[in-house]
């Protein structure tokens, strides 16, 4: 791909130039990190150049600009792991951190050299710098009518703030198994926030989205309108919420973000490191019955422009469209070099880290259950009592265990069929196998989530995205306070 | 393989790059800046069944820089310190401040507000230790664990020791610095029977490695927490009393401190807004900050912004007696700051404190939360409602573990419902307490 090469060129003039370093610069650095009885490393540059606005009261009152940047440094042997990084991109920082990174490992073989391959991946995304898509004053605009257009949307709406960032983020990997990829990031995203009073009563709102690609994207979507106005909606609706249920009953999840479901009671579970480890609910199961029929759940980097989309992860590897489960049954994991090779898999394009200073782990991109073959009022139907979930603040799960939660910000009643009154937000828990064994309808209307997700491992964030149908889950228990 | 950091030569090289930005800032025409700049250094040793599983070394920097152009404020950072790095930070705060709006509440602490003198509050306890040291009491602290009859399985130990020192200046000119070290030692174990596995873990926490709890205790006590999980039951749907164990109970204190924080409050996003003066708690209970206690985990002699810490009365025999504020925040709600720009520093419960024991015979017939999950607090109502496992008590006696359900209420009503504290203080974060019992609360389970 021409993109390839030009990502290769601009990572490399961005990256490596700077501090007087080229590619044959790092055969020696990596060289510093082979030493004997190291079976792999790799070396991973990264600079980001990040800018946030927020308003508030009508105004911008916080304007910040980030810019980091370094090398991490990674030398394994067997399940060790030694690691180290800079701040500095020079000669005499790889030398440093790589024989640090060496350090696990006192003695060995001394591998020979791999020649190096070029990875070529197709584009997921433009290799554009998402912040200059705007100029300052049209960031200042587009926050000032998310504004205008929430306060004039109704009148028990008090306080609006909204925020736009955007990242822009250049990555280049070379690994010892020959590995030489670069890959351009962008990632924006908009949010919108209000508070809404009335009668006493005191609720937020708030709707945001985004995805890789250019600001100017955000701006031509109309997004600060949308989000305005679907923040607002969602403070009315809260304000008129009623206590929610407590027990078990039947929960309905609307398409979209609600699939945060998946990442929770499957997703984790199913990535590399804990099945290797043993330490999942899911592990040994591969080829087993782990969802009901049906059910087709896959992790796919290759969404194009979406904020969990990846053209190389962060090993190199190109981004790829994994199934995990299919019609119910467990088909993979997804992995990173490490965890492949220990379990003798092939990578799935899964490694991320959050920055050049945070170790790689297999992790998710965008996942994603496809739809399937019913029509979503009818499953409202369905239901004679239950729990119709439209949205979500956030979710937890313990892998071994595979209990997991979510907490729903928006939710309604369905009573005889129909969805009736708003109920205040509960968090909803179960155990993954079992509640994936408990979904009895799928709708035909899959959908991904607007670019809101952070996931959340080892203290590492990376962006992620979900998608699904809206789907029934028998039963569920619902968190409210009336029992 | 331990790395060379000399935190007094840190000290210096920082305050003398916040010079430079603040210099630098006022020459491009600032009327006020301020600068935070910090270098934090540290190893991090992880084992798992008996192997080295991940040897990390840190070393992180990072300098921001806040300027005030009248009442337009712009901020930038970075993680490279070289002086064409600085003055890029510095261009760039300036030229993002010409798009910010006029703010009146805008600008730095007021000067007189300053801390004067810097005492050392015996926070820096640096640890030379090697990378064979750190694994040997990863590996000690994982083998006791995995030595108790019953744990099968583990997901290891892992042993961080790190230092950092930060420098705090501003165009008062003041300018503070403070020299912190931490370490840590934690294990994960896990057990399996019929119904699955479970795990669980212990975690010990220090500023000064000679107060690092035994690592075969930590081992021991992660695999007591394990085993006790097994055969967990589902609790019945209904409404009971609730005894929140201390690390629970520390977040509780947290929820507290959110809607008493001055940014929640002029946001109107707290459930505590306007509520200075009336009755929270009940009568015996005092929060108090000790922001210059020896020693402790949050201990600072000035804040976020300059300004001298004090020691400040959150809740007073169970009244909102104070707000949580920065400069910024206390000039939006019409007030004076209460020096906590950057947070609460070292939390501490004034209240009588009854064993644990005791706390389960009042509690009688209820549920004992060791465990929560997920974000179900909505800040702007107080609503809680938050996944949980524990154990099932009735007459005042542990029954058996409980696991897959939730607690809901709202965090107004359960500070008014706090029945009693516990004397099991944890001590190892900020915020210092002992477990809270807490009458009725909505159990959903089966």
């Amino acid at each position: 791909m021409t993109q390839h090469t030009s990502n290769l060129d601009q990572a490399v003039a961005t990256l490596l130039t700077p501090g007087g370093l080229d590619l044959n610069g790092l055969e020696t650095g990596l060289s510093h990190a082979m030493s004997a009885g190291i079976d792999y490393a790799d070396l991973y540059f990264q600079r980001s150049w990040q800018e946030g606005w927020v308003l508030e009261d009508g105004q911008v009152k916080e304007a910040s600009y980030n810019i980091d940047g370094g090398v991490g440094v990674r030398a394994l042997a067997g399940e060790k792991t030694g690691f180290a990084y800079s701040n500095q991109i020079t000669a005499d920082a790889l030398m440093d951190t790589g024989k640090t990174a060496a350090s696990i490992v006192r003695s060995g073989k001394k591998l020979p050299g791999q020649a190096v391959t070029p990875v070529s991946a197709a584009a997921c995304y433009a290799s554009v710098d998402p912040i200059a898509g705007l100029s300052a004053d049209e960031k200042v605009a587009m926050l000032k009518q998310a504004d205008r257009v929430a306060r004039a949307s109704d009148p028990s709406v008090s306080q609006v703030s909204a925020s736009l960032s955007g990242t822009y983020e250049v990555v280049l990997v070379r690994a010892s198994d020959g590995t030489l990829a670069a890959d351009i990031r962008p990632l924006v995203r908009f949010n919108v926030s209000v508070i809404a009073v009335k009668n006493g009563r005191r609720e937020r709102g708030s709707a945001g989205g985004g995805g890789r690609y250019s600001m100017a994207k955000l701006r031509d979507a109309g997004v600060a309108e949308r989000y305005a106005k679907e923040a607002v909606r969602q403070a009315l609706v809260n304000l008129e919420a009623v206590d929610a249920p407590a027990g078990q009953m039947p929960v309905v999840l609307a398409s979209g973000w609600p699939g945060i479901l998946l990442h929770e009671a499957v997703g984790h579970g199913l990535e590399g490191d804990f099945n290797r480890k043993g330490s999942s609910a899911f592990a040994g199961k591969m080829g087993q019955r782990v969802a009901a029929k049906g059910i087709t759940v896959v992790d796919d980097a290759t969404i194009a422009d979406s904020r969990g989309a990846l053209s190389i992860d962060d090993e190199g590897t190109p981004g790829q469209n994994t199934p995990l489960i299919e019609d119910g049954i467990l088909t993979g994991y997804m992995q990173d070099k490490l965890n492949a090779r220990l379990m003798g898999m092939a990578p799935t394009g899964n490694a991320r880290r959050e920055s050049f200073a945070h170790l790689p782990m297999p992790r998710m991109t965008n996942t994603v259950m496809l739809a399937g073959q019913d029509n979503p009022d009818d499953i409202i139907k369905s239901v004679k009592r239950g729990i119709y979930a439209v949205s979500f603040g956030g979710g937890q799960v313990d892998i071994t265990s595979g209990k997991f939660v979510f907490s729903a910000s928006e939710a309604y009643l369905i009573e005889d069929g129909r969805i009736t009154a708003p109920v205040k937000g509960a968090t909803l828990i179960g155990n993954g196998p079992d509640v994936m064994g408990r979904v009895s309808m799928v709708g035909h209307d899959m959908a991904l989530d607007p670019g809101i997700g952070v996931c959340g491992k080892e203290g590492q964030g990376v962006p992620v995205g979900v998608g699904q149908p809206t789907l029934k889950i028998d039963e569920l228990t619902v968190g409210g306070t009336q029992s | 393989m331990a790395q060379a950091f000399d935190a007094n030569a840190q000290q210096s090289v920082l305050a003398a790059r916040a010079q430079e930005a603040l210099a630098l800032a006022k020459h491009l025409g600032a009327d006020a800046a301020e600068v935070g700049a910090s270098v934090d250094q540290g190893v991090g040793v992880s084992v798992r069944l008996g192997e080295v599983e991940t040897v990390e070394l840190s070393r992180d920097q990072g300098i921001a820089v806040t300027v005030y152009v009248g009442q337009h404020k712009g901020s930038a950072s970075s993680t490279d310190a070289g002086s064409d790095s600085i003055r890029a930070t510095v261009e760039k705060a300036m030229a993002i401040a010409r798009y910010t709006g006029e703010d009146p509440a805008a600008g730095l602490a007021d000067a007189e507000l300053m801390a004067r003198d810097v005492p050392d509050l015996d926070v820096h306890h640096p640890w030379a230790l090697s990378t064979e040291e750190a694994t040997e009491l990863a590996l000690s602290c994982e083998r006791a664990g995995r030595e108790v009859s019953g744990i099968t399985h583990s997901d290891g130990a892992s042993l961080s020791t790190g230092e950092g020192v930060r420098v705090y200046a501003n165009s008062h000119g003041f300018w503070g610095t403070q020299k912190g070290s931490r370490h840590s030692l934690s294990c994960m174990l896990i057990a399996e029977d019929d119904n699955g596995m479970q795990r669980d873990y212990d975690y010990t926490s220090v500023r000064n490695p000679s107060e690092l709890r035994d690592p075969a205790d930590v081992g021991r006590e992660a695999a007591r927490r394990t085993l006790r999980r097994l055969g967990a039951k589902r609790p019945a749907t209904g409404t009971f009393p609730v005894l929140f164990d201390p690390s629970m109970a520390s977040g509780l204190v947290g929820h507290l401190m959110g809607a008493l924080a001055g940014g929640a409050l002029y946001r109107q996003a707290s459930f505590l807004c306007d509520r200075l003066g009336t009755p929270l708690f009940p009568e015996w209970f005092s929060l108090e900050e000790r922001p210059m206690e020896m020693g402790a985990m949050a201990s600072s002699p000035f804040d976020g912004e300059g300004v001298k810490t004090r020691d400040n009365r959150f809740i007073e025999q169970g009244k909102l007696a104070s707000y949580m504020l920065s400069s910024y925040s206390a000039r939006r709600l019409g007030m004076q700051t209460t020096g906590n720009a950057g947070g609460a520093r070292n939390l501490r419960l004034r209240a009588p404190l009854s064993s644990f024991e005791t706390l389960l015979q009042e509690m009688g017939r209820g549920i004992w939360v060791t465990e929560l999950m997920g974000q179900g607090v909505n800040s702007v109502t107080g609503d809680y409602s938050r996944g949980a496992a524990g154990f099932w008590v009735e007459n005042g006696e542990v029954q058996y573990p409980i696991e897959e359900f939730t607690i809901a209420g709202n965090l107004e009503q359960m500070f008014a419902d706090l029945r009693a504290v516990g004397n099991d203080t944890d001590t190892r974060g900020s915020i210092h307490t002992g477990s809270w019992l807490i009458d009725n609360m909505t159990v959903a389970g089966s």
